[in-house]
């Protein structure tokens, strides 16, 4: 591991919901100051903040972490955003490591707001910039095409059909049931209610998406000597990496997405891991779709090209299986504020990790976990692995 | 960890509806007019003579489609255009019941991305299937571009109103 050691001593967050009354800075402050609270810290302890929040768009605001960072605690200190789209929430805590592994910093704030219902009538009109503006513009494209074409590569690739693939929504609304801010948790779903829902984009169902959500998700980040006086529970920084395929969508192998397994090369190196499905315990992979946490185990290499449905089947992947994922209830069952969603599964990892998941917590006592996102031009991977 | 979780004011639609709520409203309006560039310029000229043109890459000896002055891959210049068929194999595609906005349609859409022949494998572009029955598209089938008349053409990827089946 290069760099001084860093940990996550602190976690707060709001409830997700698919309409806050609550500003976005409101929302901040809320996961901020309840993240201090949670290590018992104030702002006088903080000596930098990394802001996480996707498009300004969302919120036509120009700078639109500028705007939320008094919120974020930010004033009169030294202020980053980092935005790479959906990979934002996982990104912004691998800044946040390096703020501190360099030396620079002690303690920093890690803070990822997003309110996407300010974007009327639906946040996909400022997602659709997402496509190019002269050679895909003109065809007038739906932002879920993107997906419902990757999925369809996939299930082909490997002869799925939906039903392999819609258990991992099943799985991650019941997970959800046990989250306290969740949007969507629901104890009681079944295979058929989300294989019954409408079709969007065959071969996305409505079932098979995660909401369009408000939130925000903060956690305290800090050198090792600090970490060890503030909490015995340090949960360390052991890996980070992050990488971008080409910006050319149609040109990539759109069934396997090797820019998340070459940011997991980059951070099982650093975290001198070398069987990833021995030594990762717990994986929070990305699942705005339910096939996007198939298609990330794989890039993560935690299971074989193909093979992540046979196991989520198996039940390999449910809280009490031999690699829990997604125990938090993920994007599709605790919400997808963009930013803060990859966020709370950086969280997640530092509850389960620490055994204060609750009702959530994995039986075994888990000692490493890993937390995953994807976005930019859908060929961005940011990957995290912690440990105690 | 229940402790360090804040209670946020959940709104619903009626809120708004009935007036529960404050809120400011705003329409903007940016307009936009993008160069085309030098690659894609003359991918457009091309468009608008009924003709597919890729790009080649004298480093990994690629076709490239779109066509590009670099190879992304290679970081090096590409040196010639390279006159492609306005045929090529679905990668894959899509049945879409729903506008970007979410309002329900009945008769789908059908985006695909198609490998273009005459360029380098899985070199494909987006654009949209017709003249075929939603439900016998397949993964592979061979399809070709369906060109406006030439003197709808305009220099715009929209210039190919769609691919049909070969």
């Amino acid at each position: 591991m290069s760099g001084n050691r860093v940990a996550v001593v602190g976690a707060g967050m709001t409830k997700f919901v698919r309409r806050a009354q609550e500003t976005a800075k409101e929302l901040a402050w809320e996961a901020t100051h309840l993240a201090l609270e949670s290590c018992d810290m104030t702002l006088d302890d903080i000596d930098a903040v990394i802001i996480g929040t996707a498009p300004d768009a969302f919120d036509a605001v120009h700078m639109k972490s500028e705007y939320l960072s008094d919120g974020c605690g930010g004033w009169g200190k030294p202020v980053i955003r980092g935005y790479v789209g959906g990979g934002t929430g996982v990104f912004a805590p691998i800044q946040g490591w390096y703020h501190v592994a360099s030396g620079l910093f002690d303690t920093v704030l890690v803070v990822c707001e997003e309110k996407m219902s300010s974007c009327q009538p639906h946040p996909q009109g400022a997602f659709l910039t997402i496509f190019d503006h002269t050679t895909e513009r003109p065809l007038e494209p739906n932002l879920l095409w993107i997906f419902a074409l990757e999925m369809n590569a996939y299930m082909n690739r490997y002869g799925l059909d939906k039903r392999d693939i819609a258990t991992v929504a099943v799985k991650n609304k019941r997970n959800a049931a046990d989250h306290p801010a969740a949007l969507l948790g629901d104890a009681n779903i079944t295979l058929e209610d989300i294989l019954n829902t409408e079709v969007l984009a065959w071969p996305v169902q409505r079932g098979d998406v995660s909401p369009v959500t408000d939130g925000a998700v903060a956690l305290v980040m800090s050198a090792e000597h600090v970490a060890r006086r503030v909490t015995n529970k340090p949960v360390w920084v052991e890996g980070v990496g992050w990488t971008l395929d080409t910006a050319y969508w149609t040109n990539r192998d759109l069934s396997y997405p090797v820019y998340v397994e070459e940011a997991a090369r980059m951070a099982y190196k650093m975290a001198g891991i070398t069987e990833p499905r021995q030594q990762i315990h717990i994986a929070e992979p990305y699942d705005p779709f339910d096939y996007k946490e198939l298609h990330h185990l794989e890039g993560l290499m935690l299971f074989d090209k193909g093979e992540a449905p046979r196991a989520a089947a198996d039940g390999v992947t449910q809280r009490d299986g031999d690699l829990p994922v997604c125990p938090s209830g993920g994007l599709l069952g605790v919400g997808n504020p963009i930013a803060a969603a990859g966020l709370m599964k950086v969280a997640e990892i530092f509850w389960q990790l620490r055994g204060e998941a609750g009702a959530r917590q994995v039986p075994g006592s888990p000692k490493r976990g890993l937390a995953q996102a994807w976005g930019d031009l859908m060929q961005v991977g940011t990957v995290i692995v912690m440990g105690v | 960890m229940k402790e360090y979780v804040y209670d946020s004011v959940y709104l619903r639609s009626k809120d708004f509806e009935e007036g529960n709520v404050l809120f400011e409203t705003w329409d903007p309006n940016a307009r936009y007019a993008w160069d085309a560039g030098v690659a894609i310029g003359r991918y457009l000229q091309g468009l608008k003579a009924g003709q597919l043109i890729g790009r080649h890459c004298p480093e990994c000896d690629r076709v490239l489609i779109p066509p590009r002055m670099f190879c992304e891959t290679c970081f090096r210049p590409t040196d010639r255009w390279v006159e492609l068929e306005d045929t090529g194999a679905i990668i894959t595609f899509s049945r879409c019941y729903v506008t970007w906005d979410m309002i329900r349609i009945t008769d789908p859409q059908i985006p695909a991305v198609i490998e273009i022949d005459g360029a380098s494998p899985g070199m494909g572009i987006m654009h949209m299937l017709s003249e075929v029955d939603p439900d016998e598209v397949q993964i592979g089938m061979r399809v070709q571009a369906v060109w406006k008349p030439a003197a709808e053409r305009i220099g715009a990827i929209t210039d190919i109103a769609y691919f049909k089946p070969l």
